[in-house]
């Protein structure tokens, strides 16, 4: 795909589309996995997040997911706790976020957005009038990783009510009877984390990566994602017709400290012979 | 012994700290990522295997009496209640447990519960270093591997106990990050959990964290309660006005609490890290300075000290040990019930009892476990003769040397320490 296609593609105003529907819109349309990249908000500051973001458009990114920092990452490895710190440490709040994430949906309207963040962060703002908001500046779907399905009623609820999609997260260590649940539960697609661990190391994709990616095929209801650990186009092409979504975080995090964006365009290059 | 078993079985039917569905009121639950799910899922199954596992109480009892030392004593305070005049004083001893504090009680059951499950790793986090030495030394014993986690300024702080652990042939990681206190600590031990469940058990030291974490801690702890109540009621023949505990996570004061808790005439009283006061910011009281809010961290839900976004406040005290920004969900539910009271008691204050204590009896509680004597010398003004107190002394000072020879000013040891410093530099 030539950089910024996905434009000329679009027929149906794509703002009335479900998440899923835009994912399966640009399988249809040729593509054949879909890119989903990160940014850790007011990291290193609004300004290069709003460049990063630029680049990934530029790049045909499809997927964006936007991390609002948190003082306790549990979920995270070393690069991305001291990135949610150092922008927390920078005055980074929960409503600078809400704005930029705001404006970044407005001015790339072909990129579905997505927050990544902790349940406090969410249950402190208010459940109900965080997801609310969601709705209302463009975001599509909610990755909480410590929102666990059991114990978040009023979250799904919530995001059922505002057409947010709560996005649930599987691993290889999921049995099959709670896959089916998770299955149930996602909206928009389901995030496989393709080994156990934090974010950021590297994933021995092989054998075992095919085998949970089939038996998650065998339950999901909705497109699939997998993440952690993708680090190169190698990574990403072993996930051809595996999966629809390949997530790469932390490796661009990395490529923008050591290279800059121009090291990131570069990276991005390198990964849009797939499209 | 068998006796002791019966008694800590009757713990569990009366079901006083331990809940099914891992809540205690709005509080507790079990926010955990994903790929923890299984491993959760297991410690729950083998948690409530072992509850009925007559081979694994006896061995867990043994350990306890033959290994450990207990039970600990409980101390009638005489030249103490003397110096008041006023209640009478008890101490219960969890210093002479066996490494100077509660903790082993908890860090033994946990680790016997490690092995059934099939793991020759165990890891755990440490503020003030007594539950990392627990943990190396329940290691050491059974065979296990450990890695303990500790924030950077807590190893400065309590760096005897790290020589220990090592010493002991566990690994200490240092945190680096956020406060460097207990709260890094807990986030890194659950970062190398989520990679490492299938070998490893997380041997959480304090009764926080997600379900059934709280109720493994509590009941494991439960022990110190139930030798408190018998020893009172033989020496005193009656039960205690007031029990008095430190609190940082909750599991000293569950411990010694739980056992008093169906009798409501003893009012149970826990006293929090005040710092430099609450007026500073500069503390770690979630309850009795009334700024811990209802947040979700850690996997668990309770009242954490964090700002109106939900970002954790940093924590001071001068005891590592209470220096943490949540608190044991099932504290968090009493105190609202009304039937636990918080105070919290200053660094200064902390100081001046400890002074007290060592002078009057001989003993030199932990910095942690001084906040509880504290508290009670704070309300005993209030109390008669014929009222009764217990304090429980979580642990032993002398791991604190350093930290209470700075709060003293101790001039000698200022200068011993240059002393000795010049000797190393030589």
């Amino acid at each position: 795909m030539k950089n910024g296609k996905h434009l000329s593609t679009e027929k149906t105003p794509s703002s009335k589309l479900s998440l899923a529907e835009r994912i399966t819109g640009t399988r249809t349309s040729g593509k054949s996995i879909q890119l989903m990249t990160h940014q850790i908000l007011g990291y290193p500051d609004f300004e290069t997040n709003y460049e990063m973001i630029r680049l990934f458009h530029e790049s045909g990114v499809d997927l964006v997911e936007l991390q609002l920092p948190f003082s306790e990452p549990i979920a995270d490895g070393p690069i991305f706790l001291r990135a949610n710190q150092a922008s927390l440490a920078n005055g980074t709040t929960t409503l600078k976020c809400l704005e930029f994430a705001g404006r970044v949906a407005s001015d790339f309207p072909e990129i579905s957005f997505l927050f990544m963040t902790y349940y406090n962060i969410v249950f402190q703002y208010g459940i109900d009038s965080f997801v609310k908001e969601c709705a209302t500046i463009g975001i599509r779907g909610l990755i909480v990783p410590d929102a666990y399905p059991e114990e978040s009623d009023k979250f799904l609820e919530a995001c059922r009510e505002y057409n947010v999609e709560p996005i649930m997260i599987a691993t290889p260590y999921t049995p099959d009877e709670r896959l089916a649940y998770l299955s149930e539960q996602t909206g928009g697609f389901l995030y496989c984390a393709a080994r156990k661990g934090v974010t950021g190391s590297k994933t021995a994709f092989g054998k075992e990566t095919d085998e949970f990616l089939t038996r998650v095929r065998s339950q999901a209801k909705t497109p699939i994602a997998v993440g952690f650990g993708i680090q190169s186009e190698e990574d990403v092409r072993f996930l051809h017709g595996k999966c629809d979504i390949a997530i790469i975080g932390t490796q661009l995090l990395k490529v923008l400290e050591q290279d800059g964006l121009n090291g990131v365009k570069r990276f991005l290059k390198s990964l849009a012979v797939l499209h | 012994m068998s006796e002791k078993i019966s008694a800590l079985r009757s713990i569990h039917s009366e079901a006083a700290f331990l809940s099914e569905n891992g809540y205690y009121g709005e509080y507790g639950g079990s926010y955990i990522p994903e790929i923890l799910v299984p491993a959760f899922t297991e410690i729950k199954e083998h948690f409530e295997a072992i509850r009925q596992d007559d081979a694994f109480w006896q061995q867990y009892c043994a350990l306890l009496a033959d290994y450990s030392g207990r039970p600990t004593p409980l101390t009638y305070a005489d030249r103490l209640t003397r110096h008041f005049g006023r209640a009478r004083i008890y101490i219960k001893r969890e210093d002479l447990n066996h490494t100077g504090a509660h903790k082993l009680n908890n860090a033994l059951g946990q680790a016997l519960l490690a092995r059934k499950m099939g793991k020759t790793r165990i890891i755990a986090e440490t503020g003030a270093g007594q539950h990392g030495v627990a943990t190396a030394t329940v290691a050491a014993k059974l065979g296990l591997s450990a890695t303990i986690y500790m924030g950077r300024e807590d190893m400065e702080r309590q760096y005897a106990n790290v020589f220990w652990m090592r010493r002991l042939g566990a690994e200490v990681i240092p945190v680096d990050y956020g406060s460097q206190t207990l709260k890094d600590a807990i986030n890194e031990a659950l970062r190398d959990w989520v990679s490492n469940f299938e070998t490893t058990h997380y041997v959480l030291g304090t009764a926080s964290g997600a379900h059934p974490f709280p109720s493994i801690v509590a009941y494991f702890q439960s022990i110190i309660g139930i030798e408190a109540k018998e020893q009172i009621l033989r020496s005193a023949g009656r039960l205690p006005s007031r029990v008095y505990a430190c609190v940082g996570g909750g599991s000293n004061a569950l411990g010694v609490f739980q056992a008093f808790y169906p009798h409501e005439e003893v009012q149970l009283i826990g006293v929090e890290a005040g710092g430099q006061g609450k007026e500073s910011g500069r503390h770690a009281s979630r309850i009795a300075f009334g700024e811990g809010k209802p947040g979700v961290a850690q996997g668990y839900k309770t009242l954490f000290l964090q700002n109106n976004e939900g970002q954790m406040n940093d924590t001071f005290s001068i005891a590592a040990g209470l220096d943490y920004v949540g608190v044991s969900p099932i504290l968090a539910n009493l105190s609202e019930r009304g039937r636990i009271q918080f105070s919290a008691a200053t660094d200064a204050e902390v100081i001046e009892a400890l002074e007290i204590v060592m002078k009057t009896e001989g003993l030199i509680p932990a910095l942690e476990s001084t906040h509880a004597f504290a508290g009670a010398f704070r309300d005993i003004a209030e109390s008669s003769k014929s009222d009764i107190f217990i304090v429980n002394m979580s642990g032993r000072g002398d791991k604190d040397i350093f930290n209470i020879a700075e709060g003293l000013q101790d001039e000698e040891w200022k200068a011993f320490i240059h002393r000795k410093n010049a000797q190393f530099e030589a």
